[in-house]
């Protein structure tokens, strides 16, 4: 009381006239020739990227998804398209799971999609099969994205809408598909314990549940079959017929009559695709369920550089330095940023800033890490965490530093103490992999090892133990002493042929791609989209309650 | 004045008790208010939230919705005059207006009755009598044979008295039988004979009668003013010659094409007529010309006419508040001589009607009304707002529209602007078919008369146009839009009000989002695919077609406009979006485009003709024709029903089995009520 609301726009106006916050960047010289080219190369691998997205878009093949829809049935992402609010943002994750996994055997998205995306005004966890791919079945991967989808939606407190329409388990591998702990029974496991903290489950059953998959409806807290399409059972057909010799159709099986009028598996009964999405949006209307922030918001506003200097500034060569600063003005409201201790440690940019009116602390790389670095690093998350002010890791590092003064200096016992402090901090945590993720670095700057909320990927990054480059050398030299102990010469051709493969190894399983295929990450980004990414996904992570931060032992 | 009252034996009005609704009850209330003169409304139950009670200062319940039990219960609204001390009563026009009766009991009862002495209502209520009387007082009549002899040359000879061409017609005729119409002399013969024919054929009676003939006729009134000192003034003509159903749509004054000195005989045979029954108040006589403007007097309308504003407005006069004056024993404020014609007015009447299928009177809620900003030269005259209902009670005029311009084409042209901006949602109107009138070339020339409208009737109504594509993504993006704004109103009102998940971005991961659309421009079904720009602008594709739109919504007043581009082509149409139509109002006209509901909602809706039978109108159901489990053809009568004193009959939209009928013989229905349901051939095998 006493101090004046923004009219309904529910923030506080904080800002008097002196208090205008300096704006960091710089207009690039896009004449350059450096700039061009970097421009080029990053628009390359942007449009390759929306090439590559474009395809896995269309799922299973035209065949197949003619098949589909020729039994009126909504293709999967029509299905997320009209289950969401019209015309609102979905924030999918991991198209590119299953990306060249499997040989020849295209699994397009996984055959599953998940996201965010607003249901009845609620940001809502939506997976979806794809029965145009392999008839909607869970290959491993699929198990991944689905178990990662229900991470996020426990992670956040985002209730979860299952679009249903899958064949279940992929028989022929079963093995990495059913017996481990995260496997298919998960899945279940997840569903009842996130029920169980009230995160609403609601199963839409647009085509086959078969025996596990029969759970996803049943273990829902509220479910909708479609007529003469939906089918839920333990035992199909022909299983059924192989066990008791009874012949019985699928829809007299399974089928929404048997389900919303004998066995009450199910809820409600929709006449069609578009029938069912409309009466799971009235589930989620009817969960009464409040996004209630506990941080403060003010008027976004844009930043001041357009965000595709970023494909100039940032190009597609790592070792060339890139200064944070400017991928941090094209990303934050007003390119405003407050910075912390700019003066001390500056291989590692702390500072405060605002993404679509949301706080955020960024953490940007500068260069290798040193000792001061870490320190600064562990302080400034220990300000967030204190302050509840999500944390944005921006990443592009090599690693620690090394030598025998750092060693001496303590930079293991300084870098651990930001390793701490990150794997500690309870606030959302999101991670943008800009550049570079190599070693050490990548624990301390939130890795997946780490629990960011949310991991993002740039078409440029890289990420391996250490650059291939160095690996190579490292191995070279290994092989070197051997032989030189052995008494034997070292050719630069053997040098050049032993590097050679690992180089290319290194590149090929360091590349987002490879990455993203095995769900290291929660999806590529266009730079250019990094600041509706990272805004999209501090809404979702803002779903979840405030959590204290207990910080371990930071090593003195 | 104490002095100037006492000399004429002037009587005071100080609190009027108006015995009508609607506009012309708001009309007279306004005068009174600039008056002084306090003002009492009578209504009927129909009308408890009406304009006109809200405008009176004080108003009385006279009973329930039909006028017999109300608005023409003379006990009722005399007891109402009593108990309120108004000292006059003002009848408007219709319901009490010129009823003898009624004059005579207010006489009685001493309240003075706003209009002429009951002996003029009686004497111009009856043909037979006004036509005598005027006759006598030298105003021309259209002469007429209705004698007994018939014998050839008598009738030649009375023919020759009237002066051709005439009219002969078999007294017993109906339906043009027995009618020939002779030009000249020499024709007469021959067409009597051939009249005669026809008629002893069809009715077995050859009995003729000879009548001045008047090809394509115009219908033109002189608006009169008489005082209780003997003193009768005009205030010169207007045209009133297009109707449709025998009722005036589009009024002018002056009459286009009419010489001053036309003018003069016209105004000087009316104020002759009205000095022939010693007319007190307004009055109009109503005269037929032929297209050489001779004129012939028809009757006199002793009442304030619904088309006198287009008088006002070219003669700056208020005859409302004259009617006070005079009633109240005052002298007409002013000489012949003061009264002098400036420019042109035009009126338009707007109703709920439906000209496409034969003006069919309607009913019905005004969802959404906009109108023209009235001024010094733009009236307009309406007793609804929005959200008020047309009943199916009354009189479906829902206003008039009043223009003055310089000269005819200065008040033409203006009158079109402004119908552009009179916006209606909820119910049918005439709005567009006055626009394709007012927009005739021979409407613009002047060139009217009583048979413009079947004359013309092709141009009139154009068969529909498809609605041009521009146009169509003017209400996908109006519709989008308002998405976006009930998405953003959510969201400021959760406390959460910045996030990009409700900025209605259309954004997706590295892929691009199309939606789909489906639009209904009358019956045709079309799909458009949109696609969502980074830039905020969509590509519409239609068809083969894409064209780039942005835009946004800006509210002015209660009126929503959207601000927008279509490739470049800038325009700020009025946007209205009611259930499931997106209406869009512009200079250039109006669209109307249908949203197609979900099959899962549309179990018992009403859009289309595949849902059902439904209601027209708001109505009672006469008769049903059909049972559950009747099988019916498309056509098949289902039911009638009588809405607005007509008689509909509701035929299926399909063949098909009725599955359901929803109403029985005698009950109410509101206007697009499913009346019965067919079968849903799936729905069989559950």
């Amino acid at each position: 009381a006493g101090l004046l609301r923004h009219g309904s726009l529910g923030c506080l106006r904080r800002l008097y006239h002196g208090d205008k916050v300096a704006t960091i960047g710089t207009k690039p010289d896009s004449n350059s020739p450096a700039y061009q080219e970097s421009y080029d190369r990053m628009k390359a691998l942007v449009t390759e990227l929306k090439e590559r997205a474009q395809k896995i878009r269309l799922g299973g093949g035209d065949k197949a998804r003619a098949l589909h829809t020729s039994r009126g049935k909504l293709l999967p992402r029509e299905r997320i398209d009209r289950l969401i609010d019209p015309g609102s943002a979905f924030l999918e994750f991991s198209q590119f799971a299953g990306y060249q996994l499997y040989g020849n055997e295209e699994v397009p998205a996984g055959g599953i999609i998940s996201g965010i995306g607003r249901v009845s005004g609620v940001e809502c966890l939506i997976v979806a099969n794809d029965a145009t791919v392999k008839g909607g079945s869970y290959y491993p991967i699929t198990v991944k994205k689905h178990l990662r989808a229900q991470e996020i939606a426990m992670q956040n407190n985002l209730p979860c809408v299952y679009l249903v329409d899958s064949g279940g388990a992929n028989l022929p591998r079963q093995a990495e598909v059913f017996p481990d702990r995260d496997h298919f029974g998960r899945i279940f496991y997840n569903q009842a314990r996130m029920s169980s903290q009230g995160i609403s489950q609601i199963a839409v059953v647009m085509g086959s549940c078969t025996a596990g998959g029969a759970y996803v409806p049943a273990m829902a807290d509220e479910s909708i079959i479609v007529r003469k399409q939906g089918t839920i059972f333990l035992g199909g057909p022909p299983l059924v017929k192989a066990a008791t010799g009874e012949e019985v159709s699928a829809e007299d099986l399974g089928g929404a009559d048997l389900h919303c009028r004998k066995s009450g598996v199910t809820d409600h009964y929709a006449l069609d695709d578009n029938h069912a999405l409309h009466l799971a949006r009235k589930a989620v209307r009817s969960l009464n369920y409040n996004k209630n922030l506990d941080v403060t918001v003010e008027k976004p506003e844009d930043p001041v550089f357009p965000a595709d200097e970023l494909y100039g500034i940032v190009g597609a060569n790592l070792k060339k330095n890139v200064d944070v600063r400017e991928v941090i003005a094209r990303v934050v409201d007003g390119s405003k940023f407050d910075e912390f201790k700019a003066l001390y440690g500056d291989t590692l940019i702390t500072g405060f800033a605002r993404i679509y009116g949301y706080p955020v602390g960024i953490i940007g790389n500068n260069g290798v890490l040193f000792s001061e670095s870490a320190k600064k690093g562990t302080h400034f998350i220990q300000l967030c965490c204190q302050r509840n002010i999500p944390l944005i890791f921006l990443q592009n590092i090599t690693g620690f530093m090394v030598g025998r003064d750092y060693e001496a200096g303590g930079i293991a016992k300084d870098g651990a103490k930001m390793v701490t402090a990150v794997a500690c901090a309870n606030v959302p945590k999101i991670t943008v992999i800009i550049g570079g993720s190599y070693g050490a670095g990548n624990y301390g700057m939130c890795g997946r090892a780490y629990s960011p909320r949310f991991l993002y990927m740039w078409p440029n990054a890289r990420i391996s133990v250490m650059g291939g480059e160095q690996a190579a050398t490292v191995l070279a030299t290994i092989a070197k002493d051997q032989k030189a102990r052995e008494g034997k010469q070292f050719s630069e051709q053997e040098e050049a042929a032993l590097k050679e493969p690992i180089i290319r190894r290194f590149e090929e399983e360091g590349n987002p791609y490879y990455s993203s295929a095995r769900l290291w990450d929660d999806g590529i980004i266009d730079p250019a989209d990094t600041r509706l990414v990272l805004g999209l996904s501090l809404s979702a992570a803002l779903n979840a309650p405030t959590q204290k931060t207990q910080f371990g032992v930071f090593r003195m | 004045l104490i002095r100037y009252a006492s000399e004429t034996g002037r009587s005071k009005i100080e609190k009027v008790l108006i015995a009508n609704r609607g506009e012309i009850a708001c009309r007279v209330m306004r005068t009174a208010k600039k008056m002084g003169v306090r003002s009492v409304a009578v209504y009927s139950e129909a009308d408890r939230n009406t304009m006109h009670v809200s405008l009176a200062d004080e108003a009385y319940l006279i009973g329930p919705a039909a006028s017999q039990q109300s608005y023409l219960a003379m006990d009722k609204i005399l007891q109402v005059a009593k108990r309120s001390g108004a000292q006059a009563i003002h009848p408007g026009y219709g319901f009490l207006s010129e009823n003898t009766e009624f004059a005579e009991l207010c006489k009685k009862e001493r309240i003075i009755f706003i209009g002429p002495p009951s002996s003029a209502i009686r004497d111009m209520g009856i043909k037979s009598t006004s036509k005598a009387i005027m006759s006598a007082a030298g105003v021309p009549v259209i002469e007429g044979y209705h004698g007994e002899d018939q014998s050839d040359q008598h009738l030649k000879e009375q023919a020759g008295k009237i002066g051709y061409p005439v009219m002969i017609k078999a007294v017993r005729g109906g339906g043009g039988k027995g009618m020939r119409i002779a030009q000249c002399e020499d024709d007469f013969l021959e067409q009597l004979e051939s009249a005669r024919r026809e008629a002893k054929k069809s009715f077995n009676d050859d009995v003729m009668l000879i009548e001045k003939f008047v090809q394509n006729p115009r219908h033109v009134e002189v608006q009169v003013f008489g005082d209780q000192h003997g003193n009768a003034v005009y205030l010169f003509e207007r045209d009133c010659s297009v109707q449709r159903r025998h009722q005036k749509i589009i009024e002018e004054a002056p009459g286009p094409g009419i010489s001053t000195e036309v003018r003069r005989k016209l105004g000087e045979a009316a104020v002759r007529a009205a000095k022939a029954v010693n007319y007190v108040g307004a009055g109009t006589v109503e005269f037929i010309m032929d297209s050489k403007h001779n004129f012939y007097f028809m009757e006199m309308n002793t009442r304030l006419q619904v088309e006198h504003p287009v008088t006002e407005m070219i003669t700056g006069t208020d005859l409302v508040e004259w009617q006070l004056r005079v009633a109240a024993g005052e002298r007409i404020p002013m000489t012949q001589d003061e009264i002098t014609l400036q420019g042109h007015a035009f009126e338009a009447r707007i109703y709920a009607e439906d000209p496409d299928n034969n003006f069919m009177p309607g009913a019905g809620p005004l969802l959404h009304l906009s109108t023209p900003l009235s001024n010094d030269f733009t009236r307009i005259e309406t007793g609804v707002r929005q959200g008020d209902e047309v009943s199916v009670h009354y009189d479906p005029m829902i206003a008039k529209l009043v223009v003055w311009g310089e000269d005819r084409q200065a008040a033409l042209m203006k009158l079109k602007y402004c119908l552009r901006q009179y916006n209606i949602v909820g119910l049918s109107t005439n709005i567009d078919f006055l626009l394709s009138l007012s927009g005739h070339p021979a409407f613009e020339s002047g060139d009217v008369h009583t048979d413009f409208i079947p004359q013309h009737y092709n141009e009139l109504f154009p068969p529909k146009k498809s609605t041009p594509r521009e146009v169509l993504c003017q209400a996908a993006l109006g519709l989008i839009l308002k998405e976006k704004l009930l998405t953003k109103e959510f969201s400021i009102a959760t406390g959460d009000p910045f996030s990009p998940f409700a900025f209605s971005n259309g954004r997706r991961i590295n892929v691009s989002h199309t939606r789909s659309l489906s639009l209904f421009d009358g019956e045709n079904k079309l799909e458009l695919k949109i696609h969502y720009n980074n830039d905020g602008s969509y590509d519409i594709q239609i068809q083969d077609e894409v064209l780039n739109v942005s835009g946004e919504l800006v509210s002015e007043g209660d009126v929503t406009y959207l601000e927008c581009s279509v490739n470049g082509v800038m325009s700020k149409p009025k946007l209205v979006i009611v259930d499931n139509t997106i209406y869009l109002f512009s200079r250039e006209g109006s669209a109307q485009l249908g949203i197609p509901v979900p099959r899962y909602l549309s179990d018992v809706s009403t859009t289309g003709p595949q849902g059902g039978a439904v209601a027209p109108m708001t109505g009672t159901i006469e008769k049903v024709f059909v049972k559950v489990g009747d099988n019916v053809e498309v056509g098949d009568p289902v039911m009638v029903m009588i809405a607005m004193k007509m008689e509909h009959t509701i035929r299926a939209p399909k063949p098909g089995t009725i599955k359901k009928v929803y109403f029985k013989e005698g009950e109410q229905v509101s206007r697009h009520a499913l009346l019965v349901e067919f079968e849903d051939e799936e729905s069989g095998s559950e």
